[in-house]
């Protein structure tokens, strides 16, 4: 489909979803403004184009091509039994699992937490009014000009929702898994979180987009996070859906007074992964600290755009992204940081490394900084190089083999990204994960 | 052990080694000397198979087999080891990690079980008391931020722990302290045996008073101009290398 027939057939599908909404056992009758005024703005600025300099290194139209019908819940006996032993990366007592993009009571342990705590279906909340999510909802993430929110904002149905009132701090990270699976047909799904922190509250989320099997899905993900002054939010995401999987995905961040927000994003799966990160600095004295790791092989293509905003004064953010690219694969970065005319005493830093492992791949880098401001600290650079040769040697004459000795050395290179997750997150498994990936795309040198 | 017939090397198209003839037995010590840009670091490079070193003529037999057919990782599992003159910087790999990995490698072409990590930290810490080396150092990179001498002991450990047939030193002496080079020949001396051959290389006599080699040859422009047996170390010494290159024909 070009645009234009794309377009048509997702507001087509979305008056498919709005027939069914009005019908009272539907499970997402609510939210009706909201959807009504996303789907409007999609219906005016549709999807973007490779015309548009957001997307300037990512072309949609592997997506565009397929009509991704939403994909179907399935009933909790049925999912038990099509996910086996599938690994979920996360502690079966705190978890909440979405099964293609719904929670699934079944799989699902809401973790033991102070009291005023919620960690919960957003879909739950939204049937029974929940002020604190009407209060936030849809009010960060902007879809006036990008498509993608625009649908997802239409499309909610269900999500995590996480409330930790004042002061109340969570110290074992809560888990959001989103297993998408193929119910008749290449299917989209829409998963929505909101986080939201009280003043000095702390937690950690993790977020983890899994496929069942190596089919053709979608998913077109929003989180919204709200964090208070001096509060503290650990945010790691883990997208390791199948090489057949399309991911959009957003993070929106504001950031009140003297809170520390840090992001881990991990992406290692899907044909087309684009992962957006946008960081609100909205108080004095705020620090932001984003770590990124994306590793590609094969055809895949994995865009990490990520934008942080110091509006307010006194506010520091630290970025670090490192890429690996083997086979023919292609990454993408594209950082921005703007300093706000206010944002006096800004202090900035930005870093990404990439490591090509073979001929065939390839990566566009692009750090941007645009400061209005002239009493500031910001700095920023990337790197785009091969393996070590001497290290490369110095290993083999100990008598590793090559392709061994080259996934050692992209270990180290990846290493310390995954160094900075917590330990409570479950970095030894995701240290596993990341080895695994390494090795299987350290073996293709991208001749096809 | 070595044969080594004729040898002839380049690098980026200029010819170093320029006929290069020498034979190693089990359980000799074979030093090779000569001044800067004689070819002894080439020699030992070519030995183990690093890239950008072309062999243009003659060969190399180890234990009856063609060397220069092989990869560098295979060299090593044969049993070959070459003791950097810059061992290199490992950034987010651990030493420990490093080491198992390469003993495992070698074990396992050697027919030998891999190790559990009781077994393997054992020997680690046996191999470490030899070269007398912090234990501190196996929780970080390999190599990052080690002291000169703390890189020449770790390549000590690792040819310890990798237990090779034939080492080749590449001036494991430069940028060593007395103490430090006290504690790295003692470590080379404790390896020596019948059954192990070793070529130390260096341009200066001073290591030679720790590791009494069998036999020492001068290299002089990518050839052997001169062997004979320890004491002509200390004649070099004396007299300088512009000794051996005034006796030469056309010199």
């Amino acid at each position: 489909m070009d645009v234009i027939e794309a377009k048509k057939f997702y507001l087509a599908r979305y008056a498919d979803f709005e027939r069914a909404l009005a019908t009272a056992a539907a499970p997402a009758a609510w939210g009706g403004a909201i959807r009504s005024g996303a789907i409007s703005r999609f219906a005016a600025a549709g999807f973007p184009g490779v015309r548009d300099e957001e997307w300037k290194y990512t072309s949609i139209a592997p997506i565009l091509d397929v009509p991704f019908n939403p994909a179907r819940s399935l009933g909790d006996g049925l999912v038990r039994e099509r996910l086996g032993q599938l690994d979920l990366g996360a502690p079966v007592e705190n978890r909440l699992v979405f099964i293609n993009g719904r929670l699934s009571s079944e799989l699902s342990t809401a973790p033991r937490l102070p009291a005023g705590v919620e960690a919960g279906s957003l879909a739950a909340a939204m049937r029974r009014s929940d002020a604190r999510v009407a209060s936030h909802l849809a009010r960060y993430a902007n879809y006036d000009n990008q498509g993608f929110v625009a649908l997802n904002t239409a499309f909610m149905e269900d999500g995590g929702f996480i409330f930790v009132p004042a002061g109340v701090v969570i110290e074992e990270p809560i888990h959001l898994v989103f297993v998408a699976l193929s119910a008749d047909g290449a299917g989209v799904c829409y998963p929505r979180n909101l986080i939201v922190l009280e003043r000095g509250a702390e937690a950690s989320v993790v977020e983890t987009y899994l496929s069942l099997e190596r089919s053709l899905h979608f998913t077109n993900g929003v989180t919204e996070a709200v964090v208070g002054e001096n509060c503290r939010l650990e945010h790691i995401k883990i997208q390791r859906e199948s090489e057949e999987a399309f991911h959009i995905g957003t993070l929106q961040v504001q950031m009140g007074r003297s809170s520390r927000f840090t992001s881990h994003s991990l992406a290692l799966g899907g044909a087309l992964t684009r992962n957006d990160i946008d960081v609100a600095l909205e108080g004095e004295g705020g620090d932001c600290t984003l770590n990124g790791l994306y590793i590609a092989g094969g055809r895949q293509h994995i865009d990490n755009h990520t934008r942080i905003d110091h509006v307010k004064p006194h506010c520091a953010s630290r970025e670090l992204y490192k890429g690996v690219l083997g086979g023919r694969a292609r990454g993408v970065f594209n950082g921005k940081i703007y300093v706000h005319k206010a944002a006096e005493k800004s202090d900035a830093k930005q870093t990404n490394k990439n490591l090509l492992l073979s001929e065939g791949a390839w990566v566009d880098t692009k750090p941007q900084l645009e400061i209005h401001n002239n009493d500031v600290k910001c700095s920023h650079g990337s790197t785009i190089g091969q393996v070590d040769q001497d290290a490369l040697f110095y290993l083999r004459s100990r008598g590793i083999g090559r392709s061994a000795a080259c996934a050692l050395l992209t270990q180290g290179f990846a290493g310390d990204v995954v160094a900075r997750l917590p330990d409570a997150a479950g970095r030894a498994a995701i240290e596993d994960r990341v080895r695994e990936r390494l090795e299987a795309i350290s073996g293709d040198n991208g001749a096809s | 052990m070595l044969v080594i017939k004729n040898l002839h090397a380049n690098v980026a198209g200029n010819e170093i080694l320029r006929g290069i003839s020498l034979t190693v037995g089990a359980g000799e010590v074979h030093a090779v000397m000569g001044p800067n840009g004689s070819g002894k670091s080439t020699l030992a490079n070519v030995l183990a198979g690093r890239e950008g070193y072309q062999v243009t003529e003659g060969a190399v037999l180890y234990q009856g087999k063609d060397l220069l057919k092989m990869p560098p990782e295979e060299r090593a599992r044969e049993g070959i080891f070459l003791a950097f003159q810059y061992p290199v910087e490992i950034p987010g790999v651990s030493t420990t990690y490093f080491l198992k990995a390469a003993l495992n490698a070698v074990r396992k072409h050697r027919g030998l079980p891999e190790l559990d990590a009781m077994d393997f930290l054992g020997l680690v810490k046996e191999k470490m008391r030899l070269v007398e080396m912090d234990q501190a150092l196996m929780n970080r990179p390999v190599n990052e931020g080690f002291s000169g001498g703390e890189k020449k002991r770790n390549e000590i450990l690792q040819m310890a722990m990798l237990d090779p047939k034939l080492a080749v030193l590449d001036e494991t002496d430069s940028g060593l302290d007395i103490d430090a080079l006290r504690i790295v020949a003692a470590g080379v001396n404790a390896l020596r045996g019948p059954e192990r051959a070793m070529i130390v290389i260096t341009h200066y006599q001073r290591l030679l008073g720790y590791i009494v080699p069998d036999y020492v040859h001068v290299l002089s422009e990518g050839r052997i101009v001169k062997s004979g047996g320890k004491e002509l170390a200390l004649e070099l010494e004396e007299k300088g290398y512009s000794w051996i290159e005034e006796q030469q024909p056309g010199a």
